[in-house]
């Protein structure tokens, strides 16, 4: 009757034993527990590993698939807006431009799409094992990562081929993909768990999501913008980490600091209304996925 | 007693259950937005909406000890599972509490976390990480695992093409590895074959066997009784006996010989009785050829089923089928079915039939009744199911107690088919080894 649980037990105290776990029904509204969440951190990274996984195994094109969507998109932006509709590109090539801007979009979009659904996919785990549930949407922010490197890959040879030097603002990047993730995973919690009560909610995502790509500055730039309408403009969250990966990237671009600082307060308040929605329907996810 | 290793105060869950057929328990947005103004026309009058409250647990308490192995019986419906679900925090008590002291690992199916395009290195990982264990522990365990499923050549083949077998002893081969300091099993042995369900109670047996507490909830009283060393009864989502398991097992066992079968009986629990009430078992007994009622026989024995029915609808012909689900996987291993007639019948019929099984030749042990009546030509409405209504019958060798369940000396299987071994011819004179004389024919059940 001595195994290593035993002996760990009867070393201890008896005064220092308090239960590892309370259950008791839970009301109101509660912050993310961070050091749990920080226990289960393996688990996290195993269901982004799991995402990638069958990303790449499921599609018959895998990689390709992940270097051609973006560009064939940056190629019709430069044909349509470029040439066709002459429209400005703040001085740069401008399918090096417009693939600039698609990456910051397309890993902004790709969180939200796989998140958005991720409860109801994995409704078998919800209902039948418990750990923290911002895993599940979490787990999409990171495994979008993959595609997003092999984006910026692209965008390196691009680059070269277009003549583009990297200036010092480039080591700012990896502030702009923060910025990007927590924006994009602020949004996902408010998707992920709406989706969880309102089963429609999917079908409005395709929708939604064309909707806020045409109103951000992915195939123009922000300059085309008037004046005025920049404030407002700037409300939109993509709009300062679309830029900013373009400002970094390229050297420069249509952004002020004042919208950067704008979109980070938008996005810091969706991303903690995000996480207190979530914590509170949370509850109720095994009784109603 | 030793230190407590669950405490549990006052637990009580209520579900919303949806009072309009069909409603799903998640709402559309589309729904809302049309229902919002008749919504708020109801909170303001003060009315509830359509939403319906059932209690799964209404009142429970108790308290395990450290190295306990406590078995959860009860009924369907009991709220055996809707406990476990709290315990293991996948969903809210309604009401009460519980303190649970040490890490904490839940069973509650087998493969919870696999995904059939990766995979079974890529799955082990995988499922260990949502158990609750570290990748650490995990690549530590992992050629023990393997060992353990038996799947070592197929390790990186995707489970997709892996035979249900090997996926059964792959998932539990994870699970089996959690080293929780209480673990919480949910009849996940219902599943596998014969054999690999003994190799998996046996290793929970070990489990239990280095003073970890287990939590064990089934149907299977069977291993109840083999595992356990306390049970507790539940009841409509109350404790209705807690003590050793051979007292709370003749509790619950006098309970469904108490309960009568009538056309009424667990009619509102759909997985013990199902079908459109045209036609309903009204009585339903068990007993010897001298007419005494019973459900335990010997091998050889013969049972006799004395079924009533009532026919409250107009029925073409009728048919009972009498099937022994196992007491271990629950899957039916073996019926029969008698057509008791092919007319028309009326509303008001009532009638009773004897179907006698002569020389029962099966393997000792609990096996859960099936009872179904039907239209002579099946039909998916007008039908009637028992379903472990009730108590099973129990085989046991003749005269003697009932075999230890996990003899490895003990023939496997269910049925129990006459053999007969001869000796074959044998080479004339090879003096120096001894000869085997074989004993006379005889025939071994």
């Amino acid at each position: 009757m001595t195994g290593p649980a035993r002996v760990a037990a009867d070393n201890l105290p008896a005064a220092v034993r308090r239960p590892t776990v309370v259950i008791e029904p839970t009301t109101g509204w509660s912050a993310i527990n961070f050091r749990e969440l920080w226990t289960y951190r393996d688990l996290l990274r195993i269901l982004a590993g799991r995402d990638v996984k069958l990303r790449y195994k499921q599609t018959g094109l895998g990689i390709t698939w992940v270097i051609l969507q973006p560009l064939v998109a940056a190629l019709i932006f430069t044909v349509m807006f470029g040439r066709f509709a002459r429209l400005p590109s703040d001085g740069h090539p401008y399918i090096v431009f417009a693939f600039s801007g698609i990456i910051a979009w397309n890993y902004f979009a790709a969180v939200l799409q796989r998140a958005g659904n991720s409860l109801i996919t994995d409704a078998r785990l919800i209902t039948k094992v418990y750990f923290p549930r911002l895993a599940i949407p979490l787990a999409s922010t990171f495994s979008a990562m993959i595609d997003l490197s092999v984006s910026l890959a692209v965008m390196t040879v691009l680059m070269v081929i277009y003549g583009v030097s990297p200036t010092w603002r480039l080591l700012l990047l990896p502030v702009f993909i923060i910025l990007t993730a927590v924006t994009a995973t602020g949004v996902s919690l408010w998707l992920s768990a709406l989706n969880v009560r309102y089963r429609d909610f999917v079908h409005a995502m395709p929708f939604m999501l064309q909707v806020w790509m045409l109103a951000s500055p992915v195939a123009y730039a922000t300059s085309i913008v008037p004046e005025k309408w920049r404030v407002l403009y700037g409300l939109n969250p993509a709009v300062a980490f679309v830029e900013g990966f373009r400002w970094s990237i390229l050297g420069s671009s249509s952004i002020t600091p004042q919208m950067v600082m704008i979109t980070s307060a938008v996005a810091l308040v969706v991303f903690v209304g995000g996480a207190f929605f979530f914590r509170r329907v949370e509850r109720g996810f095994a009784d109603s996925v | 007693m030793s230190e407590t290793a669950i405490r549990v105060e006052g637990l009580a869950k209520c579900y919303l259950i949806a009072r309009a057929l069909g409603r799903q328990p998640y709402r559309t947005l589309q729904e809302e937005v049309i229902a919002l103004p008749k919504n708020l026309w109801k909170r303001a009058l003060g009315r509830s909406d359509s939403m319906e409250t059932f209690w799964a647990l209404e009142d429970v308490s108790f308290e395990v000890g450290e190295g306990e192995v406590v078995g959860i019986i009860g009924r369907n419906g009991a709220g055996k599972s809707t406990l476990l679900k709290i315990l293991s925090r996948i969903t809210q008590p309604t009401r009460g509490r519980a303190e649970i002291y040490g890490r904490i690992g839940a069973l509650l199916e087998v493969g919870t976390g696999f995904h059939p395009e990766l995979t079974g290195r890529e799955n082990i990982f995988l499922s260990g990480a949502i158990l609750g264990m570290r990748r650490s522990e995990i690549a530590r365990q992992f050629e023990a695992i393997v060992a353990f499923a038996e799947v070592d050549q197929f390790i990186d083949t995707p489970i997709k093409r892996y035979s249900s077998g090997m996926y059964t002893r792959l998932a539990f081969a994870v699970a089996a590895h959690l080293e929780p300091e209480i673990l919480l099993v949910d009849e996940v042995l219902a599943v596998g074959d014969a054999a690999f369900q003994k190799k998996c109670l046996g290793k929970m047996e070990d489990v239990a066997g280095q003073g970890r507490t287990v939590f064990f909830v089934s149907h299977n009283t069977q291993a109840v009784r083999q595992l356990c060393t306390r049970g507790i009864l539940l009841e409509h989502g109350r404790v209705a006996a807690d003590g050793s398991v051979d007292s709370t097992l003749a509790v619950y066992n006098q309970r469904l010989r108490d309960m009568r079968i009538d056309s009424e009986t667990g009619v509102n629990n759909p997985e013990n009785r199902r079908g459109s009430g045209a036609v309903r078992f009204s009585a339903v007994s068990v007993e010897d050829l001298d007419g005494a009622e019973r459900y335990t026989f010997g091998m050889g024995d013969t049972v006799r089923f004395r079924l009533s029915f009532t026919v409250n609808a107009p029925m073409r012909g009728v048919a009972i089928v009498v099937a022994l689900r196992s007491g271990m996987s629950r899957e039916i291993v073996t019926s029969v079915r008698h057509v008791v007639t092919e007319k028309q019948l009326h509303p008001g019929t009532s009638s009773t039939v004897v179907i006698d099984l002569p020389d029962i030749y099966i393997r000792p042990g609990e096996y859960p009744l099936y009872l179904h009546v039907s239209e002579a030509n099946p039909s998916p409405k007008n039908y009637d199911v028992l379903d472990d209504l009730t108590p099973p019958l129990v085989i046991t060798p003749h005269g003697r107690v009932l075999h230890d369940n996990f003899d490895p000396a003990r023939p496997l299987g269910v049925f129990s088919l006459p053999s007969r071994m001869t000796m074959a011819d044998q080479p004339a004179d090879e003096d120096d080894l001894p000869r085997i004389v074989p004993r006379r024919p005889h025939i071994v059940r």
